[in-house]
């Protein structure tokens, strides 16, 4: 009965949904509603709610930097950077050094970030290098680039000399430790500036304002003539090229950034943890980052501030969520299955979409 | 003038072997100081021939159609592993469950084999970091398979294999009574040296399957989609059907692979034991001088030779050297990502420098066509 009616109205309500649903992309969609739907059930299964939402956000000031290094090789055109953990190794360099200095509190996070800068600069420019001599290749030997200089500096965290009774070895003398905590040093440095303590909830917000600065800094950057430039080499390099711009340079300069980026980024995740890890564990660091970009609306070719803050959100929101909620749910720990489904899942469904394919 | 050409034919050795010419110096620099006698790293190094190389032979269809290194053989892996689970559920040991087993893991592997195809379809000209990501997001649906649908939903009874909560498999599944069952029949010892002969005529057996498929018209069109896929579509080949072909042959050689390496190895760690053998099977493939789109029979042996004796030297060798037994742990590990990473770049600068070199031929035969 109702059948004319419809019709007339329907094609144009579906087209909607369905251009939204393809504009949003499906996999994003089902995962924010999964993290709605957890948000939603936490209170019911006694996971307390403002206790989550701090959790979140104190997650997402962890991460969002690292996140944030993905977006300048994708304006490039250098795609998804999986080689995030050279720009790790940097950062780890920094802090290390700097407490090997003598250097503690506040001043020691300063000096960090002092002595990862060139660090990251120079292993940044040879990695750009490496990029411009393999276009068309990068995500894959981006990813081994990575791999290799994880496995590489663990046999240099063994074999530099570092004396710092704090980081080394207590029987051996020498060697660092693989986990060595930030007490005394920049443990919470940015995330005590100016927290706020409301009942349960406690936000950061030291550390939301450092990632604003860099996120902002980011933005303008993007909208000099420079970031211009870096946009034009990704999207269209030929026509950038007519353009008289220096495709190269623009690319490595991206790559340089994007590994100061993480170098920083890890920094302001171990000020946050509470402890610098090292050996192995920067080794799958990029793999979150990538798909925290990727679920918040970024391709292998797009990707703005937006992209990597509502992504973070997302991402961290599912990891921090699944473990409590589920746990409470169905008295099963199934949050990493599910993260490693929905994070690798969106890194696929990113380097399957046609339209992408073809840079 | 016959001089210079033997130099520069010795350039474009060096050249063209790299990586394997690398690594014998590694070995031979590296086994005086590991100390080890010459009959016990033989014997290690035909164990572990025995043990890899089936697994290895099975990343070789793939790089012939095209599709560079194949990092998906981790399904494959998935799917053995899967298969065996269920054999030791039903104790049946010895060669039966081998052989059951292999037979288990043909459907699996055929499923998985033409989901990693069909979504390497839609990925084309970034084949290998898709595959390395399917391993990734597999590894989480077989966790959930394993570890929480197994006992559950799908019926798994016997204790030693099920977790103590009901539902979940045990973190190490022993294999005890089928271990090496397939390497000690027909076993010959030659001083000392244990030959597990069933193996090798199996890894044989593959072998001359290769070089007869690479003649048959299937083999034919791979190579031709391989060498361009655009000619080989107009030339009548159904390209994404041959692409989905090739990779399912090598996902159910994979689940075989990972059948005979698992019982040479008498267990299962049920969530690791796959993650990685696809890097290890890579590193070595490449390590015998197979670069992402060429790879013969020839590269896997001298590759499981060369890089498995680097693999025994190298902690005892670097323990020598710096008095720290860690350090060659890690060396091992980062020499193994350190050649996929170099012959992945090799490959990718051969590919642009092929491109500049036809450009220049082609200018310069233009110029002479100019000057008569």
């Amino acid at each position: 009965m109702n059948e004319p009616l419809y019709t007339s109205t329907n094609p144009t309500l579906r087209e909607r949904l369905r251009g939204f649903v393809n504009s949003f992309g499906l996999p994003r969609l089902i995962i924010a509603a999964f993290l709605l739907m957890l948000y939603i059930a936490a209170p019911f299964v006694g996971a307390g709610f403002w206790m989550q939402i701090s959790n979140t956000i104190n997650r997402f000031s962890w991460n969002a930097i690292m996140v944030l290094a993905m977006v300048p090789m994708i304006h490039s055109g250098c795609g998804l950077n999986f080689g995030l953990p050279l720009g790790i190794i940097s950062g780890l360099l920094g802090a290390t050094l700097s407490i090997e200095f003598g250097f503690t509190g506040g001043m020691s996070f300063l000096m960090a970030i002092l002595i990862a800068t060139p660090i990251a600069i120079i292993l940044g420019a040879g990695y750009g290098w490496l990029l411009n001599k393999i276009k068309g290749g990068e995500m894959m030997i981006a990813t081994y680039v990575g791999f290799s200089s994880v496995s590489f500096m663990c046999m240099l965290w063994l074999l530099l000399p570092y004396h710092s009774p704090t980081m080394v070895w207590g029987f051996a003398g020498k060697g660092l430790r693989t986990t060595i905590s930030l007490e005394g040093f920049y443990d919470k440095v940015l995330a005590n500036f100016l927290q706020i303590n409301i009942g349960t909830l406690s936000i950061p917000t030291g550390t939301l304002l450092f990632f604003a600065l860099l996120a902002f800094a980011m933005w303008a950057f993007l909208h000099t003539k420079t970031g211009t430039a870096m946009t034009a080499v990704g999207s269209n390099p030929t026509f950038a090229r007519a353009a008289g711009v220096n495709v190269d340079k623009m690319r490595l300069l991206s790559v340089v950034i994007s590994t100061w980026l993480a170098a920083i980024g890890i920094l302001v995740y171990e000020q946050g943890f509470g402890f610098i890890q090292l050996y192995m564990a920067p080794f799958y660091m990029a793999l979150p980052a990538v798909s925290a970009i990727l679920i918040g609306g970024a391709s292998v070719n797009k990707a703005s501030i937006a992209n990597v803050i509502i992504g973070t959100f997302l991402f961290q929101g599912i990891v921090t969520m699944t473990p409590t909620v589920m746990n409470n749910m169905i008295h099963m720990d199934m949050s990493e299955v599910i993260r490693v489904v929905a994070s690798q899942g969106m890194i696929l469904y990113a380097l399957t979409r046609k339209t992408e394919a073809s840079k | 003038m016959k001089n210079k050409s033997f130099g520069t034919k010795l350039l474009t050795f060096v050249r063209d072997n790299t990586v394997p010419i690398m690594f014998v110096l590694i070995c031979v620099f590296c086994i005086p100081l590991s100390g080890f006698s010459f009959s016990y790293l033989l014997n290690e190094i035909i164990t572990r021939m025995g043990r890899n190389i089936f697994l290895i032979l099975a990343l070789l269809i793939p790089i012939m159609s095209g599709m560079g290194l194949n990092f998906g053989m981790t399904l494959g892996a998935m799917a053995g592993e899967i298969a065996l689970i269920f054999v030791s559920d039903w104790q049946i040991w010895g060669i039966p469950g081998v052989v059951l087993a292999m037979i288990l893991s043909i459907p699996i592997s055929v499923l998985l084999g033409a989901f990693c195809g069909k979504i390497l379809n839609m990925a084309k000209g970034r084949e290998m970091i898709t595959s390395y990501i399917i391993s990734f997001f597999m590894n989480g649906i077989y966790q959930l398979i394993v570890l929480y649908m197994m006992g559950a939903i799908i019926p798994i009874k016997h204790f030693s294999v099920k977790l103590p909560r009901g539902y979940g498999i045990r973190n190490t599944v022993s294999l005890l009574n089928m271990r090496q069952c397939l390497d000690n029949l027909l076993a010959v010892r030659v001083g000392g040296v244990k030959i597990p002969v069933l193996t090798f005529l199996i890894i044989g057996v593959l072998c001359l399957f290769i070089v007869w498929f690479r003649k048959t018209k299937l083999g034919q069109d791979m190579r031709a989609v391989g060498q361009d896929m655009n000619v080989a579509r107009d030339a009548g080949i159904n390209v994404e059907r041959t692409r989905i072909i090739s990779i399912i042959i090598s996902t159910v050689l994979a689940g075989f692979g990972m059948v005979i390496y698992l019982q040479n190895m008498g267990n299962i760690a049920t969530y690791s034991s796959h993650s990685q053998i696809g890097m290890f099977c890579i590193a070595a493939l490449l390590v015998g001088g197979a670069s992402v789109d060429k790879a013969s029979i020839g590269n896997v042996f001298l590759g499981v030779i060369l890089f498995h004796t680097m693999f025994i030297v190298a902690p005892k060798a670097g323990a020598q050297i710096t008095g720290d037994s860690m350090i060659g742990e890690y060396f091992r590990v980062f020499v193994s990502y350190g050649v996929i990473t170099l012959s992945l770049i090799m490959y990718e600068t051969k590919k642009r420098r092929q491109k500049s070199q036809m450009g220049l031929q082609l200018q310069q035969e233009q110029m002479e066509e100019a000057a008569k």
